[in-house]
């Protein structure tokens, strides 16, 4: 739940999560063991295409979600099922309730439902002084701690056995021991007389199926089988989005949501139900059957063009499992109701702006949640297109504003940077890193050291470094990007000195500016799109066979995220196509086609390990080039646990959130330390900046290199 | 998928890899047999019921003492099979149950159930539960015993879509898809069986023909 007032007093909210060192233990093991589960679970099944079919289903009934709920709603009520609409939260609640004092009821048993939660559905019944009993063993901790869920699936993952265990002593009166055997069977016994008792049952619906009126529910624990069997009152509240034109739809997803949220290949328990079953306890020997669907928003989200596709979510919560943030903060931190990069955007859709505002800037756009996403949401894209949408309602922050507008004029920016450089000798003392932090950076910056700017930015040297290659094999530009041109130029050169070596003729267009991904992730899109045009201007695709990066950020936002920002105009479009199909990172350019050869290098007895930036193994989808490289230039290559899990960079947002950035480094620093490597090798300035900044103020022994100086060190000349 | 024999193993393989324990039988005769002996023989047919062991309110506790015998639940069989374990039954001095399980919501040793479909994909039972009675049985049960012919193992949840179709069709329909025990893992993620349903899942594959 999000109760911070502001930016600050979410941070305040975030460190406490940190220094919960049960939480954070916690929640490195399961990241480690989802991942490995889920792969199991998917093995030998074509899991890109599963999901590209959810997606399209989905898509086709959110497209046509007024029709199905008629169609559901008249074949339901066929069977004499009673189905209601309801606009917004407020209202689902007040339906549910008046349908609790038409049958005269007291108690109620509730299996899991988030839309329950979403409605805070329980409040509102127990303040007209009805009896709520959650059943799912982990809401019905949470109920009794009066907490909201840590996760979708697993809501009380933030809690240790000893906390269950003196709930538990609470609640029976008798001491209770902290086995979780034990602690289960308690809860066995202990729920199992509530569902007798109780006169109506409130479910949830993982599928609503418009062909034959049915609800489909998906359990492990079968407490909602009990709920929807013992009482003689159920209702389902179930959002619109859940709504599917056949059976076969439900299968399609059902075959994915299980895997993907906990890594089963089914769940326990897959509840079919269609009209008011058997039920001894009603009056007339039949359920009193209610199917409450909730709008909430969702209609008016199923006409947005940009947003629409949010409505895919199947609930699996995987885009938590795999989030680096979520797994430092835990799930009170990285939602209000839902969790997860789904609960960034469903936040501010279901909960409102105020909500939101703090959660959407706490994504370091990793993009770790889209790879998994059993739907196939852009979820990053959606969390940036959200703080956009905050700030232009809102006014955009002074400093995200005048960034913007340094943005769009490149030359006003560039020099900015030179004059930064001049006046930085007070804080560098001489050397590369910035040794006392100018005051704008708060204490809590100090977890690595930050680089200088180079004496000399690699745009203002390239007149004279340019090689003449008397006949190419290929012809390159070279997209430099903001760090590597004024931060890091010697591993331009580096790359610039093999590419020369291979007979490769550069190129670098001296009017390319910033790739303009650190003022989208600002939420300022206007600057992207401006800095998007001035790049494409910049670099005539044409005359080139590739245009190579060194920069996996800029790669993937320039190949993925032009093509989006500048749909509108049909005039750039060839242009803008040739531009991004020709985008090719360094390493992937070097192995693949300039197949260079173990033979071209010297070999060393170094060991090397690597880490891959998270735009350039699931922003540009390549993996295995930059292993074969290191090989081939001759080290030993130790891969590292967790290589594609993200350094904590993310631009800007390590100095938005240092303290959550810190951390993410710290454990990733571990899992370089134990492959016992000198070497650390990776191809993004920015994860260089944070990892050398890192290996330097932990005072570890680790050469931080891009992929282009440590093949620059290794290549032979050629012989020619 | 190939032949039934595969089917066959992928649908136990799949089964056991969730903690259901599978053997083979050639009759329902022996099916009930092998129900009445595990509640005779193992420790399954307990008169405490599980929990009951533990520290409980008194309320929960109260619900305990209701259960007096053990039980066998077998709400769906035709007369021949259900005079059949009635005399099995009988000799060890078990309770069979037939109807009205509601009345033993405080728990029932075994429930004995002759499901519609298996799923080897995923080794799942498919039963159809509109009875309130069938239902139950698999619900409030420490140990489900099931049935599957194995004539009517599917190797995928889509090869029972037509049937499935069938059975919502004729409203009201209550469907169950049964893999495993009744499981958790909402304690710090540690597996535990049993939380509100059964504990133990015995699925006996029937050569029917
Ligand atoms: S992009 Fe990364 S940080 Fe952002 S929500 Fe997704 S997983 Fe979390
Ligand atoms: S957004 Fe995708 S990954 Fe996240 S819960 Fe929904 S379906 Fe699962």
């Amino acid at each position: 739940m999000q109760e911070a007032k502001d930016l600050k007093g979410y941070k305040q909210e975030v460190q406490d999560a940190l220094d919960n060192s049960f939480l954070r233990t916690a929640m490195d093991n399961f990241a480690v063991a989802y991942r490995t589960g889920r792969a199991n679970a998917f093995a030998g099944l074509d899991v890109e295409n599963l999901i590209a079919q959810i997606a399209a289903s989905k898509d086709s009934a959110i497209g046509q979600m007024d029709a199905l709920f008629d169609e559901f709603k008249a074949n339901a009520e066929k069977t004499g099922t009673r189905v209601h609409l309801a606009r917004t939260a407020q209202e689902a609640n007040e339906i549910i309730a008046q349908i609790a004092k038409d049958n005269q009821v007291n108690k109620i048993v509730k299996s899991k439902s988030m839309t329950a939660e979403e409605t805070l559905l329980n409040h509102h019944l127990e303040a007209q002084q009805f009896e709520v009993v959650e059943t799912d063993l982990g809401e019905w901790i949470i109920q009794l701690r009066n907490e909201g869920p840590s996760h979708m699936v697993m809501p009380a993952i933030h809690l240790s056995r000893y906390q269950v265990a003196d709930l538990f002593s609470e609640v029976t009166g008798r001491k209770q021991d902290s086995e979780i055997e034990r602690l289960v069977k308690v809860a066995r016994r202990e729920l199992r007389r509530q569902y007798l008792e109780a006169d109506m049952g409130i479910s949830g619906a993982n599928f609503a199926i418009a062909a034959t009126g049915t609800i489909g529910l998906t359990t492990n624990e079968g407490n909602a089988r009990l709920v929807t069997t013992l009482p003689r009152v159920h209702v389902a509240l179930v959002g619109l989005e859940k709504l599917m034109p056949t059976l076969n739809d439900a299968l399609k997803v059902n075959r994915v949501l299980p895997r993907n949220a906990t890594g089963q290949g089914i769940t326990s328990y897959v509840t079919w139900i269609t009209g008011p079953n058997a039920c001894a306890s009603a009056p007339e020997g039949q359920k009193i059957f209610h199917i409450v669907f909730l709008d909430n928003g969702r209609r008016e989200l199923a006409r947005d063009p940009v947003f629409k596709e949010v409505l895919r979510c199947v609930r699996c919560g995987a885009c938590a499992n795999v989030c680096p943030v979520y797994r430092m903060v835990g799930g009170h931190q990285y939602g209000h109701i839902y969790i997860g990069a789904i609960g960034l955007i469903l936040t501010y859709f279901f909960h409102g702006r105020e909500k939101a505002r703090n959660l959407v800037q706490n994504c370091i756009n990793c993009e770790a949640c889209k790879s998994i996403c059993a739907a196939g949401i852009d979820l990053p894209r959606m969390i940036k297109e959200v703080h956009t949408r905050i700030q232009d309602a809102e006014g955009h922050p002074v400093k995200s504003v005048l960034l913007s507008k340094v943005m769009k004029n490149r030359k006003f920016f560039h020099s900015l940077l030179r004059s930064a450089q001049k006046v930085q000798k007070p804080v560098t003392g001489g050397t590369p890193y910035l040794r006392h932090l100018p005051q704008i950076f708060a204490k809590e910056h100090n977890f690595r050291a930050l680089p200088a700017i180079a004496n000399k930015a690699f745009r203002d040297t390239w007149d004279h470094i340019k090689p003449h290659v008397a006949t190419p094999r290929y012809r390159i530009a070279l997209f430099a990007g903001c760090a590597l041109d004024f931060v890091y130029p010697e591993q331009l050169e580096a790359a610039v000195k093999l590419l020369a070596d291979c007979d490769v003729a550069v190129d670098f267009p001296m009017e390319q500016s910033c790739c303009g991904l650190p003022v989208e992730m600002m939420g300022e899109k206007d600057a992207a799109v401006a800095v998007a045009y001035q790049n494409l201007t910049a670099i005539h695709p044409e005359p080139y066979d590739y245009i190579l990066t060194l920069c996996a950020s800029c790669g993937s936002h320039l190949k993925k995220a032009y093509p989006r920002l500048l749909e509108d105009d049909a005039s750039v479009q060839k242009e803008l196509n040739e531009f991004a199909d020709k985008i090719i990172p360094f390493s992937q350019f070097v192995n693949d086609v300039l197949k260079v050869e173990a033979s071209d290098f010297m070999p060393s007895k170094l060991k090397a390990t690597f880490h891959a930036p998270c735009h350039l193994c699931r922003g540009l989808g390549v993996t295995e080039p930059p292993h074969d490289l290191i090989r081939k230039a001759g080290y030993e290559f130790v891969p590292a646990a967790e290589e594609q899990t993200c350094c904590g960079f993310g631009g800007t947002y390590s100095s938005k959130f240092p303290q959550i950035s810190a951390q993410i480094l710290e454990k990733k620093l571990e899992d370089i330390q134990k492959t016992g490597a000198a070497t650390l090798i990776t191809e993004c300035p920015g994860c260089i900046l944070q990892l050398r900044g890192g290996a330097v103020k932990h005072g570890l022994d680790i050469d931080v290199k891009h992929l282009s100086e440590a093949l620059a060190d290794k290549h032979k000349k050629p012989s020619s | 998928m190939g032949a039934p024999e595969n089917l066959n193993k992928l649908f136990k393989d799949k089964a056991e890899a969730v903690s259901a324990i599978v053997s083979e039988v050639a009759s329902l005769n022996e099916a009930l047999s092998y129900a009445v002996e595990i509640c005779d023989r193992k420790e399954a047919c307990q008169l405490l019921i599980s929990g009951c062991e533990e520290e409980l309110s008194s309320g929960a506790a109260e619900l305990c003492e209701q259960k007096q015998k053990k039980s066998i639940a077998a709400p769906a069989l035709d007369a021949d099979l259900s005079q059949e374990l009635a005399s099995l039954c009988h000799a060890k001095g078990i309770d069979v149950v037939t109807k009205d399980l509601r009345k033993h919501v405080a728990g029932i040793d075994i429930g004995f159930t002759v499901v519609d479909y298996g799923i080897a994909e995923t080794g799942t039972l498919v039963l159809d539960s509109s009875s309130e009675d069938t239902r139950l049985a698999t619900m409030i049960s420490e140990v489900h015993v099931a049935v599957v012919p194995k004539s009517k193992i599917r190797p995928t949840a889509f090869e029972v879509e037509n049937e499935l179709i069938d059975l919502m069709g004729q409203s009201p329909n209550y469907t169950a898809f049964i893999t495993g025990a009744s499981r958790t893992a909402d304690i710090e993620r540690v597996l535990a069986l049993g939380v509100h349903g059964p504990l133990e899942l015995h699925i006996l594959m029937w050569e029917d023909h």
